[in-house]
């Protein structure tokens, strides 16, 4: 008979916590990816599955001791409605705007993109960028990850199999900016050719710090392209720096030829969108 | 309304009817009907196939190839599972010929053991199950044994031949040594997915008599009805094929529904009950049929002052792994291959041949939107050395009344590509606004940063193009085609006093079930109300030939017309001084019924010769221009296709909202052929072969499209309508691709024109080569 699984549907955290601990089982928060996985026959119907649509203590977007905190069911059609996401953290709402279309943003949630764990996840690279901290839990308790060390190889993921993803914090250190650029093949519903964030702080004479360049779609994980990050700290986004930044992003990257773009443009294409962030921010 | 008396010519007036927008308001039907079947659409009560229930009916799939070029040695269904429960059937369970009937008979419906696989999705047996996780798991125990075979993917290096064509006029070498400038030029062209939004869906019900009835999402319930006849060996009575509601075909629906049909009816005997195969997306899109794609070679010489003087053209198609339509689609390709210009010497020359891919076939335009593509990009070659306006050069060539194109035929009548250009480029100030892009250019020339490092950012943000691109359709079928089908319409008043239009024209969202009615009732002078259409099932209506070729309105719709007429005539003649809208009820209480039955005959003047392909290959051309209008983006390439004016000669608009509505569907298909819609193979699979990798323009991707609706009437038909379909299919896409090098400077010969390939000429110009004549 069908191989439907059986599906689980707590309304508290300790009871998603004795389901995960008891074995085996996919959690299913908003299933834009776990649905098209199963309709598309990408791969086995997981026998088990948790769905945390009722858990309430995922939800949510505060202030909380100078951080933007992200309830790990926030959707995207949330955040784009969000105020203090718009007055904190807009990179984060014009990322969410790219993502699939009205439908996908109603039902797809942060903590879902950020647990499928897509090269391309387009709010990956801000998380990357401005330095969030993933917070994650289950039995065993809580724990931060910061989201550097979140993203290990394809698809793979610091988040244990008995936890789960509670929130994700923003530092909103004073002075810093974020900005974010999508590159698709059609305005919506495109998945990511590129996708960059790009984050520093200004202080004026002394140039840029804490400055972090980051990408998806161009590795088997969203990265950061450490060695442009060096050119940048400590500069000026003058011309001359721009360029700098932008030939040693191009040679930092190893991106791929795949079914929707090539290597040559991915990585001639991140050098030029990270020039025009560059030249916006330098005035030139 | 205004009309327009174009220029006349051997004593032939020609009048074009230029619809005036001011008269109704866009979008308003107001004075036509309402779609027929819209009010269901809409509410979602209509039935689709698969929304159809048939109590016992079981599942069905397809084991398919997972080689690009096998020997089938055996099928094996592994010995652990029960295969008690379940149907299989293989070639072996075909009861007449192995054969899904089309133009060659080379497409088996299952490859038969020792049999050549000859594509990696290829139809090699049949599971039905009595649901759907079965299949799901026992689908992967059916075991191939296979022997590989060397495949080919190349369509230059193959040397299995499905068709060619030779077409010559004039002298060419004489042609070329009267010309002051000679232009080459390679142009490529890829696949394109026809993405109507129903997959194909068939479910086949065993009848008591043995045979078959078929319901189904399909264009053309005769050419199912031929392939069940063939391969399951019954009369035309056992074979029964009922069209249910169809969510688009583009031609997609043309011919692979015969293949389906089989599949479920091999199943549906063999289990001795109904058994439904419905596909799902990734196999709609990686199992059926695609548009052909093409390399165009062409020659051109030209006078300095921009007359063509020499056409050599060179079509080759990939026609995948079996012969479908393939010689009629390259046909139409090659004998639309010079454009719609005036040229004394030409030649053009066509080969379509065998690939290890899954088959080509028909898709709106057939082979046309492939070889106009080529012959507007070579044009716009050829203005740019002559420092022409494309405008200009098109306008100096484009065919007039009384013209001859290459197979002989002279333009009698209803040719319009004049009065078309003339529209478009008025519409959308044209020259001013190239005026103007070539304003900006320059300037961005002058900051010395075109082209720009390939790694850094523009000073511009973006660019902003115009092009322009102008097309001809031969309407309805190629040559002796309406002739060899010999088409009957009927119009029919029952006995119990109702009107019927009887077809086997489909609906499938262009609006056949609302024009056909609307058609007849304006002869018979009734409401349309009053005009039923009857069901496409093959049991009722005779063969009115298949839905395709923009043939419908045109063929069947005059026939439909005469018929009326007849009908109309025969029951007033019988009530002397009635009118029929007050006569008709009586004469079927005192007569009983009247039936019409309308059979095509050939349209007075039109001769073709199909041996030396010669004479009037279409009996009239529609006519269409478009310019669109891109920006940019400097940094990433991307395109957004901001509008398209879009001037169509359909002949006679027959409901305005209908024929506007092909005129932007056909415009924004021909601007994903142009921008994004690109098939990537891999050892002849297609990689991206699911919704989320294949794409098209979405909403927010649509540009803003006008249609201008031109009408230069075609006097063979009754009602002097040619035709819209596909009409506008062959024109936006090289508009687009104009409009880009407009913005950028650089020629993209190879469609679609992605950022991929904008970016990778920004930086490596000059791809074409161009020759000049030493003076």
């Amino acid at each position: 008979m069908p191989a439907e699984p059986s599906i689980d549907t707590p309304r508290h955290l300790f009871e998603a916590y004795e389901r995960l601990a008891a074995g085996p089982t996919r959690p299913i928060a908003g299933g834009t990816d776990v649905m098209v996985a199963i309709t598309g026959e990408l791969g086995p119907i997981p026998k088990r599955m948790l769905d945390l649509s009722r858990i309430e203590e995922l939800r949510g977007i505060s202030l909380e001791d100078g951080s933007l905190v992200l309830g790990a069911r926030t959707t995207y059609t949330e955040i784009r409605r969000s105020a203090l996401c718009r007055e904190h953290l807009p990179a984060l709402v014009e990322a969410a705007a790219t993502i699939g279309a009205a439908q996908i943003q109603n039902r797809g949630t942060l903590g879902g993109n950020i647990a499928n764990a897509s090269p391309a996840g387009d709010t990956l690279p801000i998380l990357l960028a401005a330095d969030a901290v993933i917070l994650v839990g289950g039995q065993r308790g809580e724990r931060e990850v910061p989201a550097d060390d979140f993203f290990i190889s394809y698809r793979k993921t610091a988040l244990a199999p008995d936890e789960l993803i509670l929130h994700v914090r923003f530092p909103l250190p004073r002075g810093r900016e974020l900005r974010f650029r999508k590159v698709g093949t059609r305005r919506a519903q495109a998945i990511s050719k590129v996708v960059m964030a790009l984050a520093w702080e200004d202080f004026g004479s002394t140039g840029w710090t804490n400055v972090r360049v980051a990408l998806g779609s161009v590795a088997a994980t969203p990265i950061r392209a450490h060695a442009t990050e060096a050119v940048l700290d400590g500069a000026h986004p003058t011309p001359e720096v721009a360029d700098r930044a932008a030939e040693t992003l191009a040679g930092e990257l190893q991106p791929i030829d795949d079914v929707r773009s090539t290597a040559d443009y991915r990585r001639m294409v991140s050098a030029r969108i990270l020039h025009r962030l560059l030249r916006d921010a330098g005035g030139w | 309304m205004p009309t327009r008396t174009l220029t006349p010519g051997g004593g032939v007036t020609e009048r074009a009817l230029v619809i005036d927008p001011g008269q109704r308001i866009p979008g308003r039907a107001a004075g036509f009907p309402l779609r027929r079947e819209g009010p269901a659409k809409l509410t979602g009560v209509a039935k689709y196939t698969d929304d159809l229930v048939f109590p016992g009916a079981w599942y069905g799939i397809t084991i398919r190839s997972t080689e690009a070029r096998a020997k089938l040695i055996a099928i094996e269904p592994d010995p652990d599972v029960d295969w008690s429960k379940v149907v299989i059937a293989t070639a072996a369970d075909i009861p007449g010929d192995n054969i899904v009937a089309s133009i060659k008979d080379d497409q088996p419906v299952l490859v038969p053991i020792g049999g050549e696989i000859r594509h990696h999705a290829e139809p090699v047996a049949l599971l039905a199950a009595p649901d759907r996780e079965t299949l799901r798991r026992l689908k992967g125990r059916i075991k191939l044994v296979t022997e590989p075979l060397r495949p080919v993917f190349d369509p230059e290096q193959s040397e299995h031949v499905f068709a060619h064509y030779d077409v010559k006029a004039g002298d060419l070498a004489l042609g070329f040594a009267g010309a002051d400038l000679i232009v080459e030029g390679t142009y490529r062209v890829g696949h394109q997915e026809q993405l109507y939004i129903e997959n194909n869906a068939m479910i086949a019900v065993p009848g008591e008599d043995g045979g078959i009835i078929i319901h189904g999402s399909l264009q053309c319930p005769y050419y199912v009805h031929t392939a069940l006849k063939r391969a399951l060996r019954l009369t035309p009575v056992q074979a029964r094929v009922i069209q249910e509601e169809t969510g688009g075909g583009f031609g997609g629906k043309e011919e692979y529904p015969s293949m389906i049909a089989l599949h479920a009816s091999l199943l549906a005997l063999k289990a001795k009950r109904p058994v439904r195969m419905i596909y799902d997306r990734h196999e709609d899109i990686s199992a059926t049929t695609k548009r052909h794609p093409a390399i165009v070679r062409h020659r051109t010489g030209v006078t300095k002052d921009g007359l063509l003087v020499a056409q050599d053209i060179e079509v080759v198609m990939d026609g995948g792994a079996y012969c479908t339509l393939t010689p009629v689609v390259l046909s139409r390709g090659v004998l639309h291959a010079g454009g719609p210009y005036r040229c004394p010497n030409v030649r053009l020359r066509g080969r379509a041949t065998r690939t290890n891919t899954p088959p080509n076939g028909a898709f709106r335009g057939f082979g046309a939107p492939q070889t106009e593509f080529a012959a507007e990009m070579q044009l716009n070659r050829i203005a740019e050395r002559l420092g022409m306006s494309p405008a200009e050069l098109r306008r100096r060539n484009v065919y007039r009344l009384s013209d001859t194109t290459p197979t002989g035929q002279v333009l009698k009548e209803s040719v319009a590509g004049e009065e078309v250009l003339e529209q478009a480029l008025g519409a959308s100030h044209f020259e001013r606004i190239r005026e103007r892009t070539a304003r900006e250019a320059s300037e961005r020339r002058g900051a010395g940063i075109v082209p720009p490092d390939p790694l850094r950012s523009h000073d511009r943000r973006t660019a902003n193009g115009i092009g322009l691109a102008l097309a001809w359709h031969g309407a309805g079928f190629t040559g002796s085609g309406e002739v060899y089908l010999a088409s009957v319409a009927s119009v029919e008043l029952t006995a119990d006093g109702r009107l019927r239009v009887l077809t086997a024209n489909t609906e499938m969202g262009q609006g056949t079930k609302t024009v056909f009615p609307q058609m007849v009732a304006n002869e018979l002078g009734v409401p349309v109300d009053w005009v039923e259409y009857a069901p496409q099932d093959t049991a009722e209506v005779l063969d009115s030939g298949p839905t395709v070729a923009s043939r419908t309105v045109m063929v069947v719709g005059g026939l439909v017309i005469l018929a009326a007429r007849k009908l109309k005539a025969e029951v007033e003649a019988r009530h002397a001084g009635v009118p029929f809208h007050e006569a008709f009820r009586d004469d079927a209480r005192a007569n009983g019924a009247t039936r019409i039955d309308q059979q095509f005959e050939p349209y007075p003047g039109v001769e073709f010769d199909d041996a030396t392909y010669t004479g009037d290959a279409y009996p009239a051309f529609g006519w269409a221009a478009a310019v669109a209008s891109v920006e940019v983006d400097l940094d990433t390439a991307e395109v957004f296709v901001r509008d398209v004016i879009a001037v169509d000669d359909v002949g006679k608009v027959i409901h305005p909202i209908l024929c506007e509505g092909q005129v932007e569907g056909g415009t924004l298909q021909a601007v994903g052929y142009a921008t994004i819609e690109e098939m990537k193979l891999h050892d002849g699979k297609y990689l991206n072969d699911r919704l989320a990798t294949y794409l098209i323009p979405t909403a927010l991707d649509a540009p803003h499209i006008r249609a201008i609706l031109v009408e230069a009437p075609f006097s063979g038909a009754p009602h002097g309508a040619k035709g819209v379909g596909e009409l506008p299919m062959d024109v936006a896409a090289p508009a687009v691709v104009a409009a880009i090098h407009d913005a950028t400077g650089v020629w993209i010969h190879e469609l679609p024109a992605t950022p991929e390939r904008i970016l990778a000429a920004m930086h490596e110009p000059g791809l074409i080569g161009v020759m000049e004549r030493p003076s």
